[in-house]
């Protein structure tokens, strides 16, 4: 059977999800395997190094770069606080002293008789990883982190902004193709994620910021609606790290899109359950999409098998969505994947697939198509 | 030894390239290309297997073995195998590194000038005088992680202070590398000699230290080759080291594996020498596009980090302004809808335009692309700054001297285009446009597109240095670039100067091969095209008064020329190229030039 390597994004009513939760540096890893865990528990601290100022004494004391070992009054690896003299020199005939003060609390990292220049380092700063989802320690990575596993529930969207959140799911359209607007928004869904149909307006999203929604998860937003929540204007997309407080899932692309209907039945299927979700993107070579995962507990885990692998490919039968204009947004299953390459209203000669979208029979290249990986 | 056949990859952070290259009736030529993603990432985690499959895809479509379970069969015996198997690299986001000197327009600009030599993307230059305080630098420097850093400053015998500042910069920084976290970073010193011990005593235990000569041992002079190899040299041994699977492929290669703009730049700096031209080249990627110039002699390369058709494609919009990208549209599209078309290609970067619609957007978007990273090239590509020079009265009411570019569009004889956008548009005629209408060639300018981006692997090809195969591979590499790669699309002709809408700018006497003749009257704001195939043509290029077309305002010029797959493009639309903002008036214009070359299908 024909196949078409194109990657898409994960629907998953049950999935072995793993999370690896790591120190940006080596530290210490405070769970153990077997250990359960829920989304705020610390599993690995460390202290990244403080931050560094350098401070030219020798310019200060208007001396020599080679006389300020003579200067200093502290050594190496001394604590010294702020406004604790550093170095000082006797003026003329032991008067006009002048001395070098310390600009913060810090430790004597380096005193250069070179450059003059000496380096106090601030305390160390304390940083923790917590294990975002709920699960259980599947295995230690010695002195980095841990990974955490759990059978959930798992989406991808496409883009999104803001980084790792957690909260409740909310439903606050009846259906996949109703706009969220500010009055679907309430006090009571301060600390939850609501999820809505085909779009969200800025108006909307900011509203979700000040009631301080915990995430937002909906079809389509508007790319140029970015820059003024952003600051900028994005250029690649690469999020993650903004501090907006509300994090925004975008699972089908920018404009006015219906939601899919699987994902918004899975979803509602998850009305009321906690969710771990994460608008970091990141799309280059080794892409990261935002998601939304949500644990399952006993009674909701069932005994059907996963179908992991599908990420083979598009064949015949395969679910799929059409990706780029004309047919942007639509869904369909593909009746054909011929071999030849076919000529395009752009004269672009492209290999193909013809997809059945409700009876009608679409032409399209089968790099404009995303696979639906479903269960 | 005589050499038969060659197989070479480009393992790209998406997709992994194969090419064949066959002896044919005692000449190389191209047989094949396969293609296969690229397998750097999970699941796979080993770049040889992309490589397998791309490949296993040349086997298929050569219809002869080359691989021996997971080997490549060297050399080619009864049929089968290849004599030489090479391959560059540009997977896992090829090199990154940060580059530091005293003065950033001096030495500063002269690290920047060798990493990227190299091939490599710089992702920030470090300077004494550049603005931070050092713990803003040391905060970068901490955050950016490179692959490797390039520490310069100084002149031999000049101040050791600076440099040595710089080093404790570094050094109180303590940077990790990117890739794998049980190795020191790699650091090359090419700075004052007389700073050699103390920078050794600041950064030798901390970080994998390299002291090569210095790269601007004097004021008026560059010394980019000691840098520019040890950053190959280190490539290979570390960041390439790290990369899964490439100690495998390293094992597999006759020639040491080049960054994939490495290749290319040597490949274009060896034909400008070899024709003794000037030349102008550039690769548009997804994420980057990549310029290279020769001009009097003098090699550049800069890389726009973040200007290309995918992944980065929000980023042109952003830095042109949406007002520029809509000035190439000959439709009328409302703006709000075109922002979420172009942000939906970046989300997702692999699709292609189906419609013509699509394909008019995508190629208007490339124009400014290639427009953006040229005048970031221009900027680069300068004379050394910080020289004295001597000057006359005149040169002084000039303003010109040192820091001043050394790209002359007037004196540029070829400018090649690779990458997508321009090597697999679906007529020719649309990439002579782009090129056009971005890089703005001046005076009698040839155009040629690289037919499948084989470039990188054509570069090292050029650049083996063993000495039993270096000659043939030269040559063969030399071949192929003619023969194969090299789709020539004919020649610009513009003249520039200042003239009214509507006045005639520029006569010329074709006379073609057969002896047949054309004349050519050129007016104010048209875009003629002649066809013309790749064949000598003798012309007389006649400019108007306040024209000038090559040899000085008014002077005429009788030369030779060439034509191509589009022909002889003359542009007398002015020089800067102005699209009237006005929708109804440039409509009208862009339909204009669009038909005078057949850019796109009639009916729509």
């Amino acid at each position: 059977m024909a196949h078409a390597y194109t990657p898409g994004l994960k629907v998953l009513h049950q999935s072995d999800v793993e999370k690896n939760r790591r120190l940006p540096i080596k530290g210490k890893v405070v769970k153990n395997i077997g250990d359960n865990v829920s989304p705020d528990m610390i599993v690995a601290k460390t202290d990244l190094p403080g931050n560094v100022q350098m401070v030219k004494v020798s310019n200060l004391l208007n001396i020599g770069p080679g006389d300020i070992k003579d200067a200093m009054i502290v050594a190496i690896g001394d604590h010294v606080d702020k406004d604790q003299v550093i170095a000082e020199m006797a003026g003329l005939f032991g008067l006009f002293k002048s001395d070098v003060k310390s600009p913060i609390d810090a430790t004597i990292e380096s005193i250069s008789d070179i450059t003059g220049q000496v380096v106090l380092r601030e305390k160390p700063i304390p940083v923790e990883v917590d294990a975002y989802m709920s699960g259980t320690v599947k295995d230690i990575i010695p002195e980095e982190g841990v990974i955490v596993q759990a059978t959930a529930a798992f989406i991808q969207g496409i883009f999104g902004i803001g980084g790792e959140s957690r909260g409740e799911i909310v439903m606050v359209t009846d259906n996949r193709s109703d706009e969220i607007t500010p009055n679907h928004i309430l006090e009571e869904h301060a600390g939850k994620i609501i999820v809505g149909g085909s779009f969200i307006s800025l108006e909307a999203y900011r509203k979700a910021i000040s009631m301080k929604i915990a995430g937002v998860v909906v079809g389509g937003f508007n790319y140029f609606d970015l820059e003024p929540i952003l600051g900028y204007t994005l250029g690649v997309a690469i999020t993650g790290s903004e501090d907006l407080g509300t994090s925004l899932v975008v699972t089908e692309g920018y404009g006015k899109i219906y939601m899919s209907d699987r994902t918004f039945s899975l979803l509602k299927e998850h009305e009321n359950n906690f969710a771990s979700i994460n608008g970091a993107t990141q799309i280059r070579a080794g892409v990261i999409r935002p998601e939304i995962v949500i644990p399952l507990s006993d009674a909701q885990k069932s005994n059907i098998e996963e179908t992991r692998d599908q990420e083979i490919g598009i064949g015949v039968g395969s679910l799929v969505r059409i990706i780029r204009a004309p047919y942007f947004g639509k869904i369909g299953k593909v009746k054909l994947l011929p071999s030849e390459l076919n000529k395009m209203e752009s004269e672009t000669m492209v290999r193909v697939a013809e997809v059945d979208v409700n009876g009608d029979i679409l032409i399209v290249p089968r790099s404009n198509l995303e696979m639906l990986e479903t269960n | 030894m005589e050499l038969k056949s060659i197989l070479a990859t480009d393992c790209g952070s998406t997709t992994t390239k194969a090419i064949l290259i066959e002896k044919i009736d005692g000449e190389f030529r191209l047989k094949v290309r396969g293609e296969a993603p690229t397998t750097v990432e999970a699941p796979f985690e080993d770049v040889t297997k992309g490589v397998l499959n791309a490949v296993m895809e040349v086997e298929e479509l050569a219809g002869r073995k080359l691989l021996d379970g997971d080997n490549i069969m060297s050399p080619q015996k009864n049929g089968s195998g290849v004599d030489i198997y090479i391959s560059t690299s540009s997977a896992g986001g090829g090199l990154q590194m940060m580059v530091a000197g005293v003065v950033k327009s001096m030495t500063g600009e002269s690290a920047e000038r060798a990493a990227l030599g190299a091939g490599s993307i710089v992702m920030d230059v470090i300077a004494s005088n550049d603005g931070r305080l050092p713990h803003e630098k040391i905060k970068r420097i901490r955050q950016l992680r490179p692959d490797m850093i390039l520490l310069s400053g100084g002149i031999d015998g000049g101040t050791v202070s600076h440099v040595v500042e710089l080093a404790e910069i570094l050094s109180a920084a303590n940077p990790k590398p990117r890739l794998g976290q049980n190795y020191k970073l790699p650091v090359i010193y090419a700075g004052n000699i007389k700073a050699q011990d103390q920078i050794r005593d600041t950064l030798g235990e901390l970080t994998d230290l390299d002291i090569v000569d210095n790269i601007r041992p004097v004021l008026e002079r560059e010394n980019l080759g000691p840098s520019r190899d040890k950053v190959h040299d280190l490539f290979m041994e570390h960041v390439m080291a790290q990369a899964p699977g490439y100690k495998k492929l390293m094992s597999w290669t006759d020639a040491p594996i080049m960054p994939t703009p490495g290749a290319v730049g040597f490949l274009i700096e060896m034909i400008a020498k070899e024709e003794n031209i000037s030349v102008v080249g550039v690769d548009i990627g997804g994420a980057t596009t990549d310029i290279f110039s020769v001009f009097s002699g003098k090699f550049n390369r800069t890389v726009s980090a973040n200007l290309g058709m995918s992944y980065s494609v929000c980023n042109v919009l952003a830095e042109a302004g949406l007002d520029n990208v809509l000035r190439w549209v000959p439709l009328d599209i409302d703006r709000k809808e075109l922002t979420n078309r172009i942000g939906n290609k970046m989300i997702r970067p692999t699709t292609v335009p189906q419609s013509l619609e699509e394909l008019i957007i995508e190629q208007a978007i490339a124009r400014e692309a290639l427009r953006l990273s040229f005048k970031q090239h221009k900027e680069f590509a300068v004379e050394l700054k910080g020289v004295q020079t001597e000057r006359t009265i005149s040169d002084a009411f000039e303003q010109s001297g040192s820091g001043q570019s050394l790209v002359n569009m007037m004196d540029l004889d070829l400018l090649v285009g690779s990458g997508g956008v321009l090597s697999h548009a679906p007529r020719r005629s649309q990439s002579a446009r782009m090129l056009v209408d971005a890089f703005q060639p001046e005076g009698i300018t040839q155009l040629a597109v690289d037919s499948i981006f084989m470039m990188p692997q054509l570069g090292v090809l050029a650049n083996i240095d063993n000495k039993e195969l270096s000659e043939e591979a030269l040559k063969a590499a030399l071949e192929v670039f003619h023969k194969d790669c090299l789709i020539r699309l004919g020649t610009c002709i513009a003249p520039v100067g200042k003239t009214k809408p509507g006045t005639l700018v520029l006569s010329a006497h074709l006379v073609f091969q057969d002896k047949s003749t054309q004349t050519v009257e050129l007016h104010n704001g048209e875009l003629i095209k002649i066809d013309a195939p790749y064949e000598p043509i003798k012309v007389i290029l006649t400019p108007a008064k306040k024209m000038d077309v090559g040899s000085g305002v008014g002077e005429p010029i009788e030369t030779e020329i060439f034509g191509g797959v589009t022909g002889l493009l003359f542009d007398g639309r002015g020089r800067p190229l102005d699209v009237p903002i006005e929708k109804d008036k440039r409509l009208g214009l862009l339909e204009k030039w669009s038909n005078a070359v057949d850019e796109y299908p009639k009916n729509n």
